[in-house]
């Protein structure tokens, strides 16, 4: 774990770039350091490390004060990737990722195999590493220095906005792909970004912090979205948080139909019959292994042969258990039913989220999302 | 006088070795240790000179005023000034041509360092490196494009300036030139522009491979 205790830093002109910070870091999580530029973050990151000591408090690492650690030492312990990457041009791929190790003094055959097994944990050919990190592209540079922060196996990651040079398709496969390594290896990051988006998406926690460097909030991303602590965090998660919180609301309170599906065997002679017994105008088609094909809306289909002969609409699905209430809306827009199909885990159709049963899980989503008493509503006050 | 050929190579062979002072091939050696040392004691001045400049960026102005005042010093009179000190010897020769190429070398060593960009030194204080191995493995090997550039210049115009030492008769290849005028005889000055332009092509070709074999990252990127 991490913990800033009353961390002030006041640069030499005289700014307060963080001003008595108090935030714990647990082990093993995602923790995003968010807020508008200029409020502190790189400044609060990289006096983890060192490269920059407080004016005022202390920063323990496990307990042990940072102060008391020689930081090259501290430094190799501890992973760091930062905005360009800030990989060194003169070294090959293999060798920029084996720097740690290098500097740990591990031989040299060791470092580079690790140095290749991890360009591949990261995604990246094995042909890459003999080439240099201007022959890579922005994303392809960013995995690197993610491969290189993680190549001495240190249990803390500092990540200093790491992904906001890539285009937003790179930097949302990266931003998965960092989610599926930390899944792996547990590390404890810490997170910078100015992005709240990035912050919701990534963190276990989510810190907001204000210019002056003052910590506005700190929660995880649910509470955080339900809860804005005050006006300025409100303001700083932006206009569509009621529709971005759907993304932590279980899918379970979603009731299903399963009599909205029928086969694609099925006569079309029956299927209006079908529509009729169960009062509704869509039903949702599945081949054979129960893997949906899309929508029909049975009135408007010829009376002649099977479902086979006609071409179901566009559909939309949700994994039952996995996905949020916010993928269910999203797959239920996506089809001219307005409803969404519920899948298992393999694919399989098990059953329809109708318009009905959406309402009812919002309607129950904003009723447990209540603005806190002691934070009214003031999108004036600091706006 | 219009009988006399440009080059007469019956000459050339004559004195090419002669085993004695004065020989074109012990002129050559001359030209090359005169021209030589210059360019490897300049890096050795300029290296810690501009790497305190960097450090100390207060330093670099004052320095490199100095340092322009120095390049821009016509060498004959301050042969004749360091005369009475280092007499009719190499030295006199060796001593401006060393402050010159410290005077090019210095700009080369701060420009070299001051282009690093600064998110690639920011990740090497990260990754734990100590000053020193940051130094030796990061900043100087990236400095070393412009350095060697900076060299290049160095040993062209070392080559050429030790010509002029021949007027206190320490010229290298120079001393063919006042030979050649003395003696109203052109075919040592022809040997000697000769020798030299090839001295210089050598010179700049070896460090063009040199800088091929210490930067492949830099080369690769000039042909990307
Ligand atoms: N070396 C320095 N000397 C003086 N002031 C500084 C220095 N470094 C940063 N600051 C100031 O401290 C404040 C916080 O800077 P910091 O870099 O930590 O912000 P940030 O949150 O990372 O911003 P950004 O999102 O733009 O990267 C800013 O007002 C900045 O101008
Ligand atoms: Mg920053």
């Amino acid at each position: 774990m991490i913990r800033f205790d009353g961390v002030t830093k006041r640069y030499a002109d005289g700014t307060v770039a963080v001003d008595h910070l108090d935030l714990e870091v647990p082990t093993g999580e995602i923790t995003v350091l968010v807020g508008p530029s200029g409020c502190g973050k790189t400044t609060s990151l990289r006096m983890i490390n060192r490269m920059i000591d407080p004016s005022e408090g202390r920063i323990m690492l496990d307990d042990v004060d940072v102060r008391t650690i020689d930081p090259p030492t501290l430094r190799r312990g501890i992973g760091y990737v930062i905005q360009q990457a800030g990989l060194f041009p003169h070294r090959t791929i293999l060798d920029n990722i084996a720097t740690v190790p290098y500097l740990l003094g591990w031989d040299r055959k060791r470092a580079r195999s690790t140095a290749l097994e991890l360009l591949e944990r990261v995604g990246l050919a094995p042909e890459m590493a003999r080439r240099y990190p201007f022959q890579l592209s922005g994303g392809q540079q960013q995995r690197v220095g993610v491969a290189r922060a993680l190549a001495a196996d240190p249990p803390v990651l500092l990540m200093d906005e790491p992904f906001s040079a890539v285009d937003p398709v790179v930097r949302a496969s990266l931003q998965d792909e960092l989610i599926r390594l930390q899944a792996e290896l547990h590390k404890t990051i810490v997170f910078v970004t100015h992005d709240i988006d990035e912050a919701i998406k990534l963190g276990d926690r989510v810190a907001v912090l204000r210019v002056g460097g003052k910590l506005a909030q700190v929660a995880d991303p649910a509470t955080l979205l339900a809860a804005p602590a005050d006006g300025f965090v409100r303001e700083f998660l932006g206009r569509d948080r009621g529709i971005r919180r759907l993304s932590f609301v279980a899918d379970t309170g979603l009731r299903l139909r399963s009599d909205l599906v029928v086969p694609v065997t099925s006569d079309l002679s029956r299927v209006a019959g079908v529509a009729a017994d169960v009062e509704s105008p869509w039903l949702a088609v599945v081949d054979e292994d129960n893997r949906p094909l899309g929508w029909v809306a049975p009135a408007d289909l010829p009376r002649a042969g099977t479902l086979r002969d006609v071409r179901p609409l566009p559909y939309g699905t949700f994994v039952r258990g996995k996905d949020s209430l916010r993928t269910a809306l999203d797959a239920a827009l996506l089809s001219p039913s307005g409803c969404a199909i519920a899948v298992n885990g393999d694919g399989r159709v098990i059953g329809v989220a109708t318009r009905e049963s959406l309402d009812e899980a919002l309607a129950l989503a904003a009723s447990e999302a209540p603005e806190p008493h002691d934070a009214p509503v003031r999108e004036d006050a600091d706006g | 006088m219009d009988e006399e050929p440009l080059v007469r190579w019956d000459w050339i062979a004559r004195n090419w070795s002669t085993g004695r002072v004065g020989s074109i091939s012990s002129l050559l050696v001359d030209h090359i240790v005169m021209s030589g040392l210059p360019i490897v004691l300049g890096l050795l001045a300029a290296l810690p000179i501009g790497l305190a400049c960097v450090r100390w960026r207060r330093l670099y102005q004052p320095t490199a005023g100095v340092m322009n005042v120095i390049y821009a010093l016509p060498s004959l009179p301050v042969f004749m000034f360091l005369l009475p000190l280092t007499g009719l010897t190499k030295a006199t020769v060796i001593i401006p041509l060393t402050f010159y190429a410290v005077a090019v070398l210095i700009p080369a060593v701060v420009d070299g360092m001051t282009a690093i960009p600064d998110h690639v030194r920011q990740s090497a204080v990260a990754m734990g490196f100590n000053p020193l191995r940051r130094l030796l493995q990061v900043d100087l090997v990236l400095a070393m494009p412009v350095v060697l550039a900076g060299l290049r210049v160095v040993a062209v115009s070392s080559i050429s300036l030790v010509s002029v030492g021949a007027l206190i008769g320490q010229g290298g290849l120079g001393n063919l030139f006042t030979d050649a005028f003395k003696r109203d005889f052109p075919t040592p000055a022809v040997v000697g522009i000769a020798l030299i332009v090839a001295l210089a092509l050598v010179a700049d070709g070896a460090l063009v491979f040199l800088q091929r074999m210490l930067t492949p990252w830099a080369r690769v990127r000039r042909s990307a």
